[in-house]
Formats: structure tokens, C-alpha cells, sequence
């Protein structure tokens, strides 16, 4: 864990995207993600995993995670995810802001 | 020599627009880092962009960056950006060959090993711009096109955009004398009223007059319009395949002359002959003659 | 049972009664006699005009278990179907079946009546809005039919819907029942799909707020036919009946869809003078409209008619002369109305004329091409327009699967994807249109043809279109989402969907919580 998060926010609430807001969670709380989706039943599980992929990656293990999602793509996911996660003042791995 | 007959923004920070980017059938795309994002969200939208080039199928388009000037956020567009091996970048507000070969070596910088060299549009909106616009096209082998953006170029001019364009007449031949002297493309201004379809026409049928090799679109609504003025018409296909059929006829006949209709067929004839059978073989235009 | 487009029918549905599956858009043929009301007469005299919707109720009377008919012209600015409901609940009514032929949000209140079991039944076309969500969630006991537009007229013409008392909601009346949709604060243009309940229905009341002096004119529903006429304070609400002016929709991918499937009209051969045409009021369909205009003024093309639903942009077509007549079954804004009201060439059909397919011959039978939307489709090409993402039930078939029926070429428009999801799947959640209807498919990023139409396939890869299996477009589409998973639904069935002909299509199931 990269030190105490600040609450952040990324993305929209725009068809297509998703909006992801990150606070820091009590250590040991592990990843805990609310999920809100117009795209549920379908892909529910894949958004989650993905979330939760981005944050296993950067080496984040106790957060609080909202995701709302208006039908975002993969791509669209991970990079919220990470753009959310650089705002919380997060160092990401990879090298992309 | 790569087709660009238009070159379509798309707004960095729009998911759908993004995902979607590919359909129009526009030359290239500009992934817009810059004007169409605020700046609170130039993070996110790099962000964005990175992951979109790296899993959006844009199919025929070119992937091309609208990075943000080189006194804000440039460089780290660049360094986000460019291992995400886009086609290009377009940099704006391009001043002088100093900008270029500023930017040249931060891409040469955040390329990957092996990567296909990132290329450069050079977008000249500036009165100091224009007035060096062969310098900066010659400034880096990786230009290869100057495009005008004739908005901010008039603003500072002090001048009134209008439909017609005169007030754009003297930078349209600079970038396009320039563009050419240097051996690359020249892309004209966007056309900015996206539900005006006529004037859009006109004014690419100017453009093309001018020598513009193709035009920048602010609405995929436009792509088509744009195209079907860059389109060699049927008439210029079938007048093309006599040129060539004449000059073989020549040949043939151990003629060193070749004529058609009466007319001498000299080499600038024949350039324009090829370029447009070149255009049409390219854009399938001639299926019928080839089957 | 399976039907002919495989999906599961059972026998006996509870509340519904014998199930015949579907066996083919053509395979069933009548044999019944036409629904014959009683005859009646009235003396000189006599007076219709009725107090009160309760004097109307005492009067007829109307008691528990009777089946109540309303059209859905005034759409979401409708008023006359709660007010009907109230005064039933009011005067102690239970059990009702109400066939109401389109439900809006605005019928939010029906969900109460039908707690109360003042309402126990429910027979429309087309549901959106609070009573389709309460009906998904199974809070009827009996299933829910839902018809085609033309199905709708031929149940009732056909004896299969018995309607004791259609409440027809007038926007102009006499007081000897004449009515019209053209006149009047709550006018709502053509009388369409009013016309076989008043044509067949045991009772006809018109509720009006505007009543003029005998005798209205234009007529559009006859005094003949019409037992009552109460004056209520308002019918509807006109800022819900009618939209101002329909506009083509500026989403650049809705736009590059209508440009595709306009191509298509044009490589198909069919765009020529006498041409006729049926599209949607909606994003890409009525944008192809537009594209199919400026090709008809290119080509200098005279058409013969535009059906069904009609938007003001027709009705400049109309007055342009690209065609010579508008068959109008229901207006969507006010410019469709002035002209239905002033244009000898704006015919009002009746559903039936419009697409009942057991009669001697519906207007649909004569349509060229039609585009038509989808919320899904599947590699048979059959169409889901009933059920959503979350397959709660949001639509209804309306005069989809009666115009893919009768149309010489049926071409759907759709987002390959609408937002995540992928518009292609193998099997439709919910069948609404038999993919044998169905030619092709345009989306932004290719089009399918019907295997059954290899004639049309040629033609389109003639013409350059960028012509796709309908396989392919599935995979491409979910390598751009990845593939969804399947919703769970459970045994209960929350709504029958009948195909035009009677045969049930398929059955709606309640989800699994």
C-alpha cells in the first residue's frame, strides 16, 4: 500500500463511460467495490474483475471503490480506474500521466 | 505516400466518441488531447487516449494524437502517448523548426526499441507559424504534413473569419507552397459549421484548388463530403486511362511523342494521369476496368 | 412445445388458457366468422350525452369481470384511461381486463388498481414506463397478451377480444358521438387505432373535452357506432400527445446507419418512381428517411406513399411531391396533424386497413421497404423489441412485426453496440418478429443479409456495401465488449407475445431475483 489515498473521482456519467470514485480503506478492509451498472447481468463480473485487476497490478490491497457504470469498454475501465487512482495521489507503476 | 484526405477530430475524453472513432472511414483520426478537453481532465483523457490506442480497432484510419502545446502539457503527452505507438502526432501552435526538433527528440525519446517511428502533423494557426511554415516542414524527417488551423491564425491576425475565406487566402498558399517545397502533405482548416453540408463542399473544392491534400473534420458528419470531392470523378479515371493508353500507343509505335485528342501529352500530364489512377486503384475506384 | 422459430411454449398457460405456437409468418389461415356486435337503435330524441363517466358505468352497466378498450393516441399525455380506472375503483368494480392498445408512463396509477384487483388483466401492444416494470415483476396474476398492432385489430375484428365497452378519448365530439383526432386542445391527428373497437365493441363511449354543435366535421368515428358522449374536463395533456417538430437526430453514428441503410433502398432497386416506404420516428430510421430524400430529389423520383406512423418530416415529403399520398395511422406532431386536417392526399387508415392480417388485404401487403429498430437480434435474424437489457419488459412489437411481415424488404437499424452491449446475440431473449421477416441488418460497422434473400446479398455487394455474415459482425462486436453473459430467468410467465396471426411467438419470464 502506497500510503493513505485522498478521496478521488474520474470519469463521467456518459453513455460509454464510467465514473470511479476511489477513498482509502481501513487497513486490512481489503478491496471493497460498489458496483452500479446499466449492464449488470452481462458484465457485472468482468467490470468487477477488472477493477480489481488494475488495482491488484498497482499493488493497492485496502480501498473503497464506487464504480458507476454507463457501458463503459474495458479499456475505458482501466484507464478511469488508474486516472482515479493517480488523483487519490496513488504512484502508479506504469508510467502513462 | 499515404492518403489523408481528411483527418477527423475525435474529443480525448469521450468514451464513446473514442470507441467509435473507427466508422467514419476517415483517413486519419485525431485523438484530441488538446482544445476539446478541459483542463482539469487532461490527466484522464491522456489516460484515455493511451489505453484507447492500444485496444481500439480504428480499421483504415490512421491513429493520430493532438498532443497539447509544448508549454503546457506537450511533453508529457508525449511520454504518455507515444509508446502507445500512434500513426502521428499533431502539435499545435507550431512557432518554428525549434518547436519540431523540440518535440522530435522527445519522441525520439519515448519510443519503445523497435517501434515504428511516431510521425508529426504540424498544425500552423499562428501569423509566426505561416511565415516559417518551410522551415518546419523541413525541420525533422518525421513531418509529414503542415496542417492550417485558420481559427486562432485569424484571431490573431485581427481578421473575420468569413464562409468565403479571403482573409485566409495568403496563408492557404504559404502553407501549401511550403508543404509542397518541402516534398510532404498540406492539410487544409476545418470547416466549421457542421450542419452547413454545401458550404462544407465549397469550401473543400476551394481547398483542393489551393492544392490542399486534404482537409481537417470537426464532425464525423463530414468525412464523406470532404471525400467525395478528393475522389478522382469518373471522368478523371477515364480521361487518366487515355493519357497512359496514349503514352504506351507511343511507345509501342517507337514514337517519342505521345498525343491525345491533338494534344501533346507532356510530363506534367502525365504526373496528374498517374496520380489519379494511383488515387483510384488505392480507393477501388476502378474494379470495373480491372476485373 | 417448440414453435417454428424453436422457442419454448407451453401447451396451457395459467390465465391464458390453450397456446397454438407459431408456425410461420404465413402458415395460418382463418376460420372463423367476423365479430358481429348486437344491433341497436335509438329514437328521435334520444339523448347520448352523458353527465359523468360514473352515469356512463351505471348506465351500461358496467360490471366485474368486463373487458374495457382504449386506444393510445394521446400516448404519455393521456388522461382518459385513469379517469376510467378511478371511477371504477370508485364504484367498487373488480376484475377487469383492460385492453388499452399502447401503455405509457403516464398509467403509473393503473398499478394501484391492479393491487386493489379493480384491474386483473391486461391485453396491449406496446408497454413502457411503471406498469411494464410492475408487470415484469409478475404483480398480475394473469399474463399480460401482448399483440401487434395488427393483431390487435385482428383479435377484435375476429372475435377473439371481446370488448364490452370501448372508451374512446375524443379529441373533438359531437353530441351524437361523432368524433375526430384533428380538432380540439388535446387534437392528436389520425384516429387510427380507435377504429375496431368502435367498429366492434359491444359499448362505445367517447369522453371529450370539446364539444361542438351537431354535426362535426370532418368525421372520423361515426355516430353509428357510438352509444355515449360524456364532456370531462380535460382528456389529456397536449405537451404529452404531440411533440413539436420531429428532427433528425445529430449522433454521428445513428447517422452513418440511416446513410448505410439508405444505400441499401438504393441498391436494392426498389427506389424508383411509385416507390413506398414505412419508417420509425426514432433516431437512425427517421434519419434514413432523409437520406432516402435526397436521393429521391437527386433522382428526380416521384413515390407513391409513405405508412404507418407519420412524422411532419413526411408530411413534407408529402407537400414536396415526393409522395403522392401519406396512409396515416397515427400522427406524432403538430405538423402531422395540420396536414391530416387540411390534405386530401393524408389518408387516416384504421388499424385494420393498416396491418391486420386477416382481412382482404392491409396496407402493409403494399409497402416496398420498411425500417424498422431492435433492441436485439439474433443470428436467425428473429427480433426482440418486447424486453430490454435487464429483460424487463420496455416496448412492445406495436407494428414491427405486421410491417416486417408485409414489406418487400424489412431493414432493421441498429447499434452493433448500444453502449457495452453487443446487438447481435445467438438467441433473443424475447422473439418478437420472426427473423423470416427480416432481410437485413445495417449497423455501423457492416450489414447482414438474410440468408433467404441471396438475391438481395448480390446486389448490395454490387453496389460496394459493406456486406457481412451476421456471424461475423457478432464476433466483431464482441471482441470490441467481450461476450456477455446470459440473463437467468425463472419458470413464471409475466406476458404472452402473440404474433399477428394469433400464434404465440414467445413467452416473457419473470427474472430470477
Amino acid at each position: 500500500m502506497s500510503g493513505v489515498l485522498k478521496t478521488a473521482q474520474a470519469g463521467t456519467l456518459e453513455s460509454g463511460d464510467i465514473m470511479i470514485t476511489i477513498a482509502s480503506g481501513p487497513s486490512d478492509s481489503g478491496i471493497v467495490l460498489e458496483l452500479d451498472s446499466i449492464v449488470l447481468a452481462q458484465y457485472g463480473k468482468a467490470i468487477s474483475q477488472t477493477i480489481r485487476a488494475v488495482l491488484t497490478a498497482q499493488g493497492i490491497t485496502d480501498v473503497y471503490i464506487k464504480a458507476v457504470d454507463r457501458g463503459a469498454l474495458d479499456c475505458t475501465i482501466k484507464a478511469r480506474t488508474l486516472t482515479a487512482l493517480g488523483r487519490a495521489g496513488a504512484v502508479l507503476k506504469e508510467d502513462l500521466v | 505516400m499515404e492518403l489523408r484526405r481528411s483527418m477527423l477530430f475525435i474529443p480525448g475524453n469521450s468514451p464513446a466518441m473514442l470507441q467509435n472513432g473507427g466508422v467514419f472511414g476517415a483517413d486519419s483520426v485525431i485523438l484530441d488531447l488538446e482544445d476539446a478537453v478541459a483542463p482539469t481532465e487532461k490527466d484522464s483523457a491522456r489516460m484515455l487516449v493511451a489505453h484507447a490506442l492500444q485496444h481500439v480497432d480504428y480499421g483504415t484510419s490512421e491513429t493520430v494524437v493532438r498532443i497539447n502545446p509544448l508549454d503546457t502539457f506537450g511533453e508529457q503527452d508525449i511520454r504518455a502517448i507515444v509508446p502507445c505507438e500512434p500513426g502521428a502526432l499533431m502539435v499545435p501552435k507550431v512557432q518554428s523548426a525549434a518547436d519540431i526538433k523540440k518535440v522530435a527528440e522527445w519522441v525520439a525519446g519515448a519510443e519503445k526499441p523497435g517501434q515504428a517511428p511516431v510521425k508529426l502533423v504540424a498544425l500552423l494557426e499562428t501569423p509566426q507559424g505561416i511565415q516559417e511554415a518551410y522551415s518546419i516542414a523541413q525541420a525533422d524527417s518525421r513531418v509529414v504534413a503542415l496542417a492550417l488551423g485558420a481559427e486562432d491564425y485569424t484571431a490573431s491576425l485581427g481578421a473575420q473569419r468569413s464562409k468565403e475565406g479571403s482573409e485566409i487566402f495568403t496563408a492557404r498558399s504559404m502553407v501549401v507552397n511550403a508543404a509542397a517545397a518541402a516534398g510532404i502533405q498540406s492539410i487544409d482548416t476545418p470547416f466549421t459549421d457542421a450542419n452547413d453540408e454545401e458550404g462544407l463542399r465549397e469550401d473543400t473544392i476551394t481547398a483542393k484548388k489551393f492544392g490542399f491534400k486534404g482537409k481537417l473534420a470537426i464532425n464525423p458528419r463530414q468525412v464523406d463530403i470532404i471525400h467525395s470531392i478528393y475522389n478522382p470523378s469518373l471522368a478523371d479515371i477515364d480521361w487518366a486511362e487515355q493519357v497512359v493508353a496514349a503514352l504506351q500507343k507511343a511507345e509501342a509505335e517507337g514514337s517519342g511523342v505521345a498525343s491525345l485528342n491533338g494534344k501533346m501529352v507532356d510530363a506534367p500530364i502525365v504526373s496528374r494521369a498517374q496520380q489519379i489512377l494511383y488515387l483510384a486503384n488505392l480507393l477501388g475506384l476502378r474494379k470495373e476496368t480491372v476485373e | 412445445m417448440k414453435n417454428a422459430i424453436g422457442r419454448e411454449i407451453p401447451e396451457l398457460i395459467d390465465g391464458f388458457g390453450q397456446t397454438v405456437p407459431f408456425a410461420g409468418a404465413f402458415q395460418t389461415t382463418p376460420t372463423m366468422q367476423r365479430q358481429a356486435p348486437k344491433v341497436k337503435t335509438i329514437r328521435p330524441g334520444q339523448s347520448k350525452l352523458m353527465d359523468s363517466l360514473e352515469e356512463v358505468f351505471k348506465k351500461i352497466p358496467i360490471t366485474d369481470g368486463m373487458t374495457l378498450s382504449f386506444h393510445h393516441h394521446f400516448r404519455n399525455g393521456d388522461g382518459v384511461v385513469n379517469m376510467v380506472l378511478e371511477t371504477a375503483a370508485k364504484l367498487g368494480i373488480k376484475g377487469l381486463k383492460i385492453a388499452l392498445s399502447s401503455v405509457f408512463p403516464v398509467h403509473a396509477p393503473m398499478i394501484e388498481h391492479i393491487k386493489n384487483g379493480v384491474v386483473t388483466a391486461l391485453d396491449t401492444n406496446y408497454m413502457s414506463g411503471p406498469v411494464a416494470q410492475a408487470v415484469s415483476k409478475g404483480i398480475l396474476e394473469k399474463p399480460v397478451i401482448l399483440r401487434t398492432h395488427g393483431g390487435r385489430a385482428r383479435a377484435i375484428e375476429c372475435g377473439q377480444l371481446n370488448i364490452d365497452v370501448a372508451f374512446i378519448a375524443a379529441p373533438a365530439a359531437d353530441d351524437y358521438g361523432n368524433i375526430n383526432g384533428v380538432q380540439g386542445p388535446a387534437a392528436c391527428g389520425s384516429l387510427g387505432y380507435a377504429f375496431p373497437d368502435a367498429e366492434f365493441a359491444s359499448n362505445v363511449v367517447a369522453v371529450t373535452d370539446h364539444l361542438v354543435e351537431y354535426p362535426l366535421s370532418p368525421v372520423s368515428i361515426p355516430q353509428t357506432r357510438v352509444d355515449y358522449v360524456v364532456k370531462v374536463e380535460r382528456v389529456g395533456d397536449p405537451k404529452g400527445i404531440v411533440s413539436g417538430t420531429t428532427r433528425i437526430t445529430k449522433d454521428p453514428v445513428g447517422l452513418k446507419i440511416a446513410d448505410a441503410a439508405a444505400r441499401v433502398i438504393e441498391a436494392s432497386g426498389l427506389l424508383k418512381d411509385g416507390f413506398s416506404f414505412q419508417t420509425g420516428a426514432g433516431g437512425a430510421s427517421l434519419a434514413t428517411a432523409h437520406f432516402v430524400r435526397q436521393m429521391m430529389e437527386r433522382k428526380n423520383i416521384t413515390g407513391s406513399f409513405a405508412l404507418g406512423g407519420i412524422t411532419g418530416y413526411m408530411v413534407e415529403m408529402l407537400e414536396k411531391g415526393l409522395f403522392k399520398k401519406l396512409m396515416d395511422v397515427q400522427g406524432f406532431d403538430l405538423d402531422a396533424i395540420r396536414s391530416i386536417a387540411a390534405n386530401p392526399n393524408h389518408m387516416e387508415i384504421s388499424a385494420n386497413f393498416y396491418a391486420s392480417p386477416f382481412n382482404n388485404g392491409c396496407a402493409v401487403n403494399k409497402l416496398d421497404v420498411v425500417i424498422l429498430g431492435a433492441t436485439e437480434i439474433d443470428t436467425d435474424f428473429n427480433v426482440n423489441v418486447v424486453t430490454g437489457s435487464d429483460g424487463v419488459i420496455m416496448g412492445g412489437s406495436g407494428g414491427h412485426a405486421d410491417a416486417a411481415a408485409g414489406a418487400s424488404i424489412t431493414i432493421v437499424v441498429a447499434n452493433l453496440l448500444r453502449g457495452r452491449l453487443p446487438i447481435i446475440v445467438d438467441r433473443v431473449l424475447t422473439a418478437t418478429t420472426p427473423g423470416e421477416t427480416i432481410d437485413v441488418l445495417v449497423t455501423e460497422r457492416g450489414v447482414a443479409v438474410n440468408p433467404r434473400r441471396s438475391d438481395l446479398k448480390e446486389k448490395l455487394l454490387a453496389a460496394g456495401l459493406p456486406v457481412k455474415e451476421i456471424a461475423e459482425l457478432k464476433s466483431e462486436a464482441e471482441r470490441i465488449a467481450g461476450v456477455p453473459d446470459s440473463l437467468v430467468t425463472g419458470e413464471r410467465i409475466v406476458a404472452v407475445v402473440e404474433y399477428r396471426d394469433g400464434t404465440i411467438i414467445d413467452v416473457v419470464r419473470q427474472l430470477e431475483e
